[in-house]
This record gives structure tokens, C-alpha cells and sequence, in this order.
């Protein structure tokens, strides 16, 4: 018992932006929101909104990585994809019934982090980093993206599953619980929306209590001062693995939910475009924050989408103009910068009324 | 089929792959060397040399000039990206990866805008010539003498002019050349511009054989980052020796087990590589010699 109150406390800390009644009542309120929210909406909007949600995970893998470790990795969309066509295979070929959707989840998410181990074992025990950790990640990213895109003769198959190349797979069944009576088939809407919707809020806060632990302080060391960290007697290769794989598991979730949702994947969500977008997200929003990130990535979803709407080439321009301006002009991010000041201020206002 | 045409056969391969990969990767390395930046859009560059050279040629000028042309405006176009984001970001290097990715999606997607889906190519010159059984093409034969010209004109460049001594001890104590009265933010903007140059040469040398459309950067990317990784941070003790080394490993692969295998060897290469050696082979030269 004590041991889950001394988790609970590591809910805020050093790591982390937010703390005192003031942020976890407004936490409770966006909750309670996000709850209430399909009562009020219509099924399509709710589906839109999981795909809103499916991609916050992949943002969280790259914060954690990125701005918490300070391994900039393009591969997130890497992993990303190795989880989303492990999904495709596995379901494909043993079907949904006893629940198993569930168990290609949790197994695909394991073969992108077993993916992660093995790459990441090359690189941090290479002791490759900075930059050069950019440019391997990237090119296993494209190397894969090519791959998947070659693979449309019908002798690329895992078992009976078709690979089917460039435009990838489809008609795989969405995640099902197994229920006595009948089965729950959370088909994107309202019931998988509760489901992503309470996944993220578990991830949210675990990784919460995690980069607030001694973990947590460890890998913010290293992204500070390599050399220090060592110093302090730490095997800093083996903290950025650990990071690395916890990254490439997060990204595995968004690569499930993402296939599980559209019952499709393919080989362009591994390309060029798509490992962008994270990046976007995550430096406007704030890279070294889980909420700012989580923040960050809704909104410029939203904005994105909307401006889809023009025309997706504009659309993609002005992202690049804004992650352009981001890096330049607000480092640290938008929402982060923004929360930062929208802090100094309650704390002027706390001061005077005190 | 006798030894002989195997193993011309085999050479041309080789040769081919090598051009490819220097050509491709002296831009980044260049850049990446001089300044420790990381230039994401190197591909935007090569495809921005590309298109000139196509439309120049379209205009009517012969293609060497329209090369030359690719290469100027890539180059200016350096300038411009210098000043306008690079310049700012010298001191948080995996900013510039970001930005510079950034400016690379703008201009994917600015070319698609302008230009459309594809530009109408050039005619590959020269022709062909038969040995055995088989034809080559006697461009590849000037892409690889190419190749080997931009690394002798590099080698010339940085050790036997004023700007190549200027730049080179802007790069080994930047606070020491200021201080000997070198314009360093100026050294900075011209390397760059060499790099962007580079990268726009090689758009224009490989124009007349492929297709242009906005994301032909992304062709040349990943085999350019493969050599610099290779390679490290000097382009003549690492850059070169990369190349070779690649270049087996690429041709050898393409015709044992087809294009793809060609490149996932590279990408197993440049792992098993950085394990071994993690600053590229010339930071292994380079400490073997000190």
C-alpha cells in the first residue's frame, strides 16, 4: 500500500510540468470531457477523434526518446509499422475469436520492442550518437519503407497473409474483447474510443510516475551530460537502450491501434512524410514535456486536418514552415512556452494574494 | 563469356555504384565535415540541380552548361538557407537535423505544387558501346570520371587555395581564426554554399537517367547518409575510402540478389560499421595517426 501511495507521489515532480490542485483539477475537468464526449457527437467525429488519440502514443514514444533522452531517432515510424503489419499477420492468420486481438496487440508490440533491442544494442553499444543516431534511424526507416513497397508478388506472404506491396494490407479485424455471451468488437467509434481513450490516460500517467523516478532523472542526466552521467557511475548505454525500447514499444501501440482502426496498413506510413509528422508534433508542442507533447499533437492534428481540407500538399508546406519557425523562433516548443508562462503568472497572482 | 567481360562486367558495376555514392554523398560530407551540420534537405538540393539543369537543357542550352547552371542556382540557393536558418542553429546541431528536415518537406512539397507530379527528363547522351554480350552506357562511364574529378577538384580546393586554408582552420579552432581576422560566419556561408553546389552537380550529372519528380531526393538520401556515416567527418580519408567499400558491397549484392538486397546490404554495412568503428573510418585513420 505504501509502496502505491510512494508511486502516486512521483505523479509530480521535477520532470514534468503540472503539479498542486490547480493542474489536477483541470486534468479532472479535460477528463471528465473526454468522457462526456460521445454523448454529444455523432459516431464519425468520435471515430476521427481515435484517430486523433492513436497517434498521441507515437508522440509519446519521441518525447521520451527525443526530448527526455535527447536521442533524436527518426525510426519511430519504423516501429510504428513493424507493430501495425505484425497486427496484420497475426490476426490474419489466427482470426479474432477468444480474444487473440488482444494478444497480437500485446505480441506485436513485442516484436517492434525485440526490433528495438537488437538496432538499439548496434547503436548505443557503438556508442553512436547525435547526430549520427538520426541518420542510421532514418535510414532503417526508409530501408523498411522500401522493402514493404517491393513485397506485392504473391510469394511475399506469412502465412496465409499477402503482403501485397505498395498499397499494403487491409481487411484485418478490428480489436475484440471477449466477453461471456457475446464478444465486444470495438469498431472505430465510441467503443474503441473508450478503449484508446483509457490506454492513453494509463500510458499518460505511467509514464508520468516513470520521468519522475530515478529512471526518469537518470536519462535527463544523460541527455545533460553524457560524460557526467558517467562519471556518476552510470552505464549510460545500457539507460538510452531501456529508453530506446520503452520508445519503440509506445510507437508499436500507435502502429496497432493506427491498423487496428482503419483495418489497413501501408508501406508509406513508414516513408519520409509520415516520419516527419511525429517530429512536428512533438517539437511544437514541447519535446521535454509529456503534456505539452500530448497537447501539442492534438492540436496540431486538428489544425492540420482542417487545413487538409485546402488541399494536403499546402497543408504539408505549412507544416514544414511551422516546425522551420518553431526551431528558430521557440525552441522548447509552443505549449510548453506557453504553460511555462501561463505558471510564472498563477505564481505572480498566488504572491500578491498572499 | 569469358573472364574478361565478367570481370569488366563486374568493374562497370563497381563503377557505377561508386559514382553514385560519392557523387551523392561529397555535398553532405563537405557540409557535415566543415561544419558538423547535418543537412536533411540534401536530397531538395540534388533534386533542385536536377530540375535546373532539365529546364535549362529544355531551354536550349547544351547539358554541360545546364549542369553548371544546376549547380549555381543549388548553390545559391545554399546561401539563402544559410543565412536565413542555419546560421542560428551553429550551436545545437540536432536543431539544424530538425529544421533542415523541415525545409526539405517545404520543398517536396513546393516543387509538387509549382511544378506538378513530374518534369519532362533529358535524353540520356552518348550512347552505348557492347562488350560480350552485353551493352553499356557510356554516361556511366563519365558519371564515374566525374566522381573522381569532384574529389581531386575538392582535394585541390581545400589544400591549395586561400579560402581552403581559411576554412580549414575556421573548422579545427573557430575563435582562433576570428581572431586572426577571418570572416568565419562568411567561411561558414560559403562551405555551405560548396556543399549545396555539390549536391546540385550531382541532381544535374544524374538528371539525363532518371525520372523527375519532387521526392527523387529521397533516391540519393539514404545512400548519401550510409558513405558519411561510413566515412566520417573527412571527406578525402573518409568520403573516398567509404565509397570503395560501399560500392563493393552494393554492386556485389545488386548482382547477386537484385537492387533491394544491394541496398540492405549497405544498411547492414553501415551497422555492423559504426559498431565497429564509431567515428567512420577516417576518425579510425585519423587516431591512428596521432
Amino acid at each position: 500500500m505504501t509502496g502505491f501511495l510512494s508511486l502516486l507521489r512521483r505523479l509530480e515532480g521535477p520532470q514534468t510540468v503540472g503539479r498542486g490542485r490547480g493542474f489536477w483539477g483541470l486534468f479532472a475537468v479535460v477528463l471528465a470531457v473526454a468522457l462526456a464526449y460521445p454523448l454529444f457527437s455523432d459516431g464519425y467525429t468520435v471515430g476521427n477523434t481515435v484517430y486523433f488519440f492513436v497517434w498521441v502514443f507515437i508522440a509519446l514514444s519521441l518525447c521520451v526518446i527525443w526530448g527526455y533522452g535527447g536521442s533524436l531517432s527518426f525510426g519511430q515510424t519504423a516501429f510504428f509499422g513493424i507493430a501495425g503489419y505484425g497486427y496484420g499477420v497475426l490476426t490474419l492468420n489466427f482470426g479474432s475469436a477468444y480474444g487473440f486481438t488482444l494478444v497480437a496487440l500485446v505480441l506485436a508490440v513485442g516484436i517492434a520492442a525485440l526490433f528495438a533491442v537488437l538496432l538499439g544494442y548496434f547503436m548505443f553499444f557503438g556508442r553512436i550518437a547525435g547526430v549520427f543516431l538520426g541518420i542510421v534511424t532514418l535510414a532503417v526507416t526508409l530501408m523498411l519503407e522500401r522493402f514493404m513497397a517491393q513485397t506485392a508478388g504473391p510469394e511475399w506472404h506469412i502465412g496465409s497473409a499477402r503482403l501485397n506491396g505498395f498499397n499494403g494490407m487491409s481487411a484485418m479485424p478490428p480489436l475484440t474483447i471477449p466477453w461471456p455471451g457475446e464478444s465486444i468488437v470495438l469498431f472505430a467509434d465510441v467503443g474503441l474510443y473508450y478503449f484508446v481513450l483509457g490506454l492513453l490516460v494509463f500510458v499518460y500517467l505511467a509514464l508520468r510516475i516513470l520521468m519522475n523516478s530515478s529512471f526518469g532523472n537518470v536519462i535527463v542526466a544523460i541527455r545533460e551530460n553524457p560524460e557526467r552521467a558517467e562519471m556518476l557511475g552510470y552505464d549510460i548505454r545500457k539507460y538510452q537502450l531501456i529508453t530506446f525500447v520503452i520508445g519503440a514499444a509506445l510507437a508499436g501501440v500507435s502502429g496497432v491501434l493506427y491498423t487496428a482502426w482503419g483495418q489497413y496498413i501501408t508501406p508509406s506510413s513508414m516513408g519520409m512524410t509520415a516520419a516527419a509528422l511525429p517530429l512536428i508534433w512533438v517539437a511544437v508542442g514541447g519535446r521535454s514535456d509529456l503534456t505539452s507533447t500530448v497537447v501539442g499533437t492534438l492540436v496540431v492534428l486538428a489544425a492540420f486536418q482542417a487545413l487538409t481540407i485546402y488541399g494536403s500538399q499546402y497543408a504539408l508546406v505549412f507544416m514544414g514552415v511551422l516546425l522551420v519557425l518553431t526551431v528558430l523562433i521557440a525552441p522548447n516548443g509552443l505549449v510548453l512556452g506557453f504553460m511555462n508562462w501561463l505558471g510564472r503568472l498563477a505564481a505572480r497572482f498566488t504572491q500578491r494574494a498572499g | 563469356m569469358d573472364i574478361a567481360t565478367h570481370l569488366f562486367s563486374a568493374l562497370y558495376q563497381f563503377g557505377d555504384a561508386f559514382a553514385f555514392l560519392v557523387l551523392s554523398a561529397c555535398g553532405l560530407a563537405v557540409i557535415f565535415g566543415m561544419m558538423g551540420v547535418i543537412n536533411l534537405a540534401h536530397g531538395e538540393f540534388i533534386m533542385c540541380g536536377a530540375y535546373v539543369t532539365a529546364a535549362t537543357v529544355h531551354a536550349g542550352l547544351p547539358l554541360p552548361l545546364g549542369i553548371l547552371a544546376g549547380t549555381l542556382v543549388s548553390a545559391l540557393v545554399g546561401v539563402l538557407v544559410e543565412l536565413a536558418v542555419i546560421r542560428h542553429l551553429y550551436d545545437r546541431p540536432l536543431d539544424t537535423i530538425v529544421a533542415t528536415w523541415g525545409l526539405s518537406l517545404i520543398a517536396t512539397q513546393g516543387t509538387l505544387i509549382m511544378v506538378g507530379s513530374t518534369m519532362a527528363g533529358v535524353g540520356t547522351p552518348f550512347g552505348s558501346f557492347q562488350v560480350g554480350d552485353y551493352s553499356y552506357s557510356i554516361y556511366r562511364i563519365v558519371l564515374f570520371c566525374s566522381a573522381l574529378g569532384v574529389l581531386a577538384a575538392l582535394y585541390a580546393l581545400f589544400n591549395w587555395t586561400r579560402f581552403g586554408v581559411l576554412a580549414r582552420a575556421t573548422i579545427q579552432v573557430p575563435h582562433m581564426a576570428a581572431a586572426l581576422g577571418v570572416d568565419t560566419r562568411l567561411i561558414y556561408s560559403l562551405t555551405f554554399a560548396c556543399g549545396a553546389g555539390l549536391a546540385g552537380l550531382a541532381g544535374g550529372l544524374y538528371a539525363p537517367t532518371m525520372t523527375l519528380v519532387p521526392t527523387m531526393g529521397a533516391t540519393f538520401i539514404m545512400e548519401a547518409f550510409v558513405t558519411v556515416v561510413i566515412g566520417g567527418a573527412d571527406v578525402f580519408l573518409g568520403t573516398a575510402p567509404a565509397g570503395g567499400l560501399l560500392a563493393i558491397v552494393k554492386s556485389g549484392m545488386t548482382s547477386w540478389q537484385g537492387q533491394l538486397f544491394g541496398q540492405i546490404g549497405l544498411l547492414v554495412a553501415v551497422i555492423i560499421v559504426v559498431r565497429v568503428l564509431p567515428k567512420g573510418i577516417s576518425g579510425f585513420v585519423l587516431r591512428e595517426r596521432t
